[in-house]
C-alpha cells in the first residue's frame, strides 16, 4: 500500500514537471517576454538591462528551476492583457468555476444513479427506452447547443431563470459563492445543467451496464434463492458492488467537468477560470494560459492519485491481488 | 473476367457477408447511414444545390439580413430557412458549413490516425524503452480531455504565427490541434494489435526468411491491425467534428468570414435575445443530426467487430 502511494506521487511529480516544462516553453519562447513589457520607444540598451535583470540570459536550466519554484510559491506572473499578477486573476475566478462544477457533478450523480439502477432493473420497460434515448441525445447533442436551447426555452421564451453571470454573491473572505442567494441558486440552475448532462449519461450507462453484468452473477442468484427481498437483493448486494467503478469514474470525470467548464462558462458568461482561459487564448497571453495549464494539471494530478488510493481503499479485491503478486 | 462481372461478384460476396446481414438487421443503423450519407452529399455538392454562395460577399445583401424563416411572418422564398446578420441564406451557409465541418473533421481523424497507427506500430513493434516513453505519453495526454489539448495548441498557434495571416491559416490549425488531441486511442489500439501480431508464426516466418522490419511491420502486421482502427476512426469523427464545432463556437476556430456549423451558433448566439432564433437553431440541429448520426454508425461498428457481441451467439 505504501509501496503504491509513492510509486504513484512520484509518477505524479513527474507528469507535473513535464506540464511545467510545457508552461515554461510557452513562457519563454512563444513571443518575447521583453517585448510585452515595454513600449516602442523603449531603447536596445535598456531592453538588454531589462533582459539582464529579468534573468533571461541565464542557462535554460536555471531558468526552469526559478520557473518552477515561482509557479510552487503560486507567483504566476502578470497578465500581458490585464497586466495584473495571473494568481489574482484566477483567485477571482476559481471559486465560480468550482461551484459550477461542483453542482454539476452532483446534479449527475443523483440523476444519473438512479436513471441507471432503474433501466438495469427494468430493461423492457417504456421509461427505461426514454432514459435511454435521453442519454444518446445527451451524449450527441453539444454542450454549447444545449446551453443555448436552455437559454432559448427558459430565458427569452419563458423568461423564468437568467440567462448570465452568478446572480448575487456573498463574499465570505477568500471565497465568494452564489449558492448562498435565491438569484445565485436561479443563476446556477442552467448552467449546471447543460455542464452535467453529459456526465449525467455517461453515470447512467456506466451504472447500467455495471448492474446488468452483477445481476448475472451467482451471488445474486444465490441471495434470491436464499429468499432476500428484491430489496435487499438489488439494493443491498447489486447496487453496492456497482458503486466502486462509479465513484471511480465520477472522481477521474471531476477533472473533465473542471475543464469542459471553458464552454459552458462561454455559453452563460459565467465569470469563472474557463472564461479567463478562453479570453487568454484570443489575446494570446500566455501567462494566463500557462498558469490555467499548470493549475488544471495539478486538480487532473491530485484527483487521478486521490481516486487511485481511494480504490485500493475501497475495494479489498485489488489489495488481495498484488499481495499475491508480491509474495 | 470482365469489370462488370467483377463489380457482380463484389456485391454478392459483400451481401453475403456477416456484416450486411448484421447491417441491415438493424434499423437504427440503416437510418444513421443514410443520414449521414444524406449530409456527406448534400455538403459535398453544396456549390451546385444552393442558390447562393455565402462566402463570396459580393452576392449577400444586407438588406435581407435576419429575414425569419419562410412559415413565418416576413419570410421570404428566396431563403427559406432565413437569412443571418450578413443577409446570408441559413440554406446555403448550414451546407457550406457542413463542408467546412465535414471536411476539418475527416481530416484531423485522417491526421490523427496516422500518428497514432505510426507510433502504435514502433511501440508495439520495438518494445523496450522507445514502448515505454511513447506510452507514458500517452497515459499522460489521455488524462486530459481533447477539447482542452485542442484548444491549448490552438492558442500557442496564435501567439506564434503572425497575426494578419490568422484567418488564413485557421483551418490547417484546427486539423493540427484536432488532430494531435486525437492520436492516443490509434496508438494504444494499434499497439496492443502489434503485440499480439508481432508473436505470430506468419511474422516469425518473416524475419527468418530476412524481410526487413519495415516491410513486416507494413505489409504484415499493419493490415491485421487495421479492423479496431475503422470503428476508432468512426467515433474519432464523431468527436472530430463536436470538437471544431465547439472550438469554432469558442470563437478560436474558423473565421467567421467562412464559417463552419459551430461559427453560425457562435454568430446566432448573440441575436438568441432580439428573437432571431433561426440562426443558432437550423445549424445547431443539423450538426448534432450529424453527431448523432455518425456516432450511430461507430457504436454499431464496434458492436459488429467484436463477435463476443453478436446476436445469436451464447454469452
Amino acid at each position: 500500500m505504501i509501496a503504491l502511494v509513492i510509486r504513484r506521487l512520484l509518477q505524479s511529480i513527474v507528469v507535473m514537471l513535464a506540464v511545467a516544462l510545457i508552461g515554461f516553453t510557452l513562457f519563454r519562447y512563444v513571443g518575447d517576454p521583453v517585448a510585452q513589457m515595454v513600449g516602442q520607444e523603449t531603447s536596445l540598451q535598456e531592453r538588454a538591462e531589462l533582459r539582464e535583470r529579468l534573468g533571461l540570459n541565464d542557462a535554460v536550466a536555471v531558468q526552469f528551476g526559478r520557473y518552477v519554484g515561482d509557479i510552487a510559491r503560486g507567483r504566476f506572473g502578470i497578465s500581458y492583457a490585464i497586466d495584473r499578477p495571473v494568481a489574482d486573476l484566477i483567485a477571482e475566478r476559481l471559486p465560480a468555476t468550482l461551484e459550477l462544477s461542483f453542482v454539476a457533478a452532483l446534479f449527475a450523480l443523483i440523476a444519473g444513479i438512479p436513471m441507471g439502477v432503474y433501466t438495469a432493473l427494468h430493461p423492457t420497460r417504456l421509461l427505461t427506452r426514454v432514459f435511454l434515448t435521453i442519454s444518446l441525445i445527451g451524449i450527441s447533442l453539444p454542450t454549447f447547443f444545449i446551453g443555448i436551447l436552455l437559454i432559448l426555452v427558459f430565458g427569452v421564451w419563458l423568461g423564468l431563470l437568467p440567462t448570465f453571470g452568478r446572480g448575487a454573491v456573498v463574499d465570505l473572505g477568500l471565497w465568494t459563492t452564489g449558492l448562498l442567494t435565491a438569484s445565485g441558486w436561479k443563476s446556477i440552475l442552467m448552467p449546471a445543467f447543460t455542464l452535467g448532462m453529459f456526465q449525467l449519461t455517461l453515470i447512467m450507462r456506466l451504472v447500467r451496464s455495471e448492474m446488468l453484468e452483477v445481476l448475472r452473477t451467482d451471488y445474486i442468484k444465490f441471495a434470491r434463492a436464499r429468499g432476500l427481498t428484491d430489496r435487499a437483493v438489488n439494493f443491498g448486494h447489486a447496487l453496492k458492488n456497482t458503486l466502486v467503478p462509479v465513484i471511480t469514474i465520477t472522481g477521474l470525470q471531476l477533472g473533465s467537468i473542471i475543464a469542459f467548464a471553458i464552454i459552458t462558462e462561454t455559453v452563460f458568461q459565467w465569470p469563472g477560470m474557463g472564461l479567463l482561459f478562453l479570453q487568454a487564448i484570443q489575446f494570446a497571453d500566455i501567462p494566463v494560459m500557462a498558469s490555467y495549464l499548470v493549475l488544471i494539471a495539478l486538480f487532473f494530478v491530485v484527483i487521478n492519485l486521490a481516486v487511485d488510493i481511494l480504490y485500493h481503499v475501497v475495494d479489498p479485491r485489488l489489495r488481495i491481488d498484488r499481495g499475491v503478486e508480491a509474495g | 473476367m470482365t469489370a462488370i462481372a467483377r463489380l457482380r461478384r463484389t456485391i454478392a460476396r459483400v451481401r453475403d457477408h456477416d456484416l450486411w446481414h448484421d447491417f441491415t438487421a438493424s434499423r437504427i443503423t440503416v437510418a444513421a447511414a443514410a443520414v449521414t450519407l444524406a449530409i456527406v452529399l448534400a455538403a459535398l455538392f453544396a456549390p451546385w444545390i444552393t442558390p447562393q454562395n455565402p462566402f463570396d460577399p459580393a452576392e449577400l445583401d444586407l438588406l435581407d439580413a435576419f429575414t425569419p424563416p419562410v412559415w413565418a411572418e416576413g419570410g421570404d422564398w428566396r431563403f427559406v430557412l432565413g437569412t443571418d446578420d450578413q443577409g446570408r441564406d441559413l440554406y446555403s451557409a448550414m451546407l457550406h458549413g457542413a463542408r467546412i465541418s465535414l471536411l476539418v473533421g475527416f481530416a484531423s481523424v485522417l491526421l490523427a490516425a496516422a500518428i497514432g497507427v505510426t507510433l502504435g506500430l514502433v511501440a508495439g513493434y520495438s518494445g523496450g524503452a522507445v514502448d515505454a516513453t511513447i506510452m507514458r505519453i500517452a497515459d499522460i495526454q489521455i488524462s486530459f480531455p481533447a477539447i482542452l489539448i485542442a484548444l491549448l495548441i490552438d492558442g500557442v498557434a496564435r501567439g506564434v504565427l503572425p497575426r494578419d495571416r490568422h484567418d488564413e491559416l485557421a483551418l490547417y490549425v484546427l486539423v493540427f490541434a484536432i488532430g494531435a488531441s486525437g492520436w492516443v486511442q490509434f496508438a494504444r489500439t494499434v499497439r496492443g494489435s502489434t503485440l499480439v501480431e508481432k508473436n505470430r508464426e506468419y511474422v516469425q516466418a518473416a524475419r527468418v526468411i530476412g524481410v526487413r522490419p519495415a516491410a513486416i511491420v507494413l505489409r504484415h502486421v499493419l493490415p491485421n491491425a487495421m479492423g479496431p482502427v475503422l470503428v476508432i476512426a468512426t467515433i474519432g469523427l464523431a468527436v472530430a467534428i463536436l470538437t471544431e464545432a465547439t472550438l469554432s463556437f469558442l470563437g478560436v476556430g474558423v473565421p467567421p468570414t467562412q464559417p463552419s456549423l459551430g461559427t453560425l451558433i457562435d454568430i446566432g448566439q448573440d441575436f438568441l435575445f432580439s428573437g432571431e432564433w433561426w440562426i443558432v437553431v437550423f445549424p445547431g440541429v443539423l450538426l448534432a443530426a450529424l453527431i448523432l448520426a455518425v456516432n450511430l454508425l461507430g457504436d454499431w461498428l464496434r458492436d459488429a467487430f467484436n463477435p463476443k457481441l453478436r446476436k445469436g451467439v451464447a454469452r
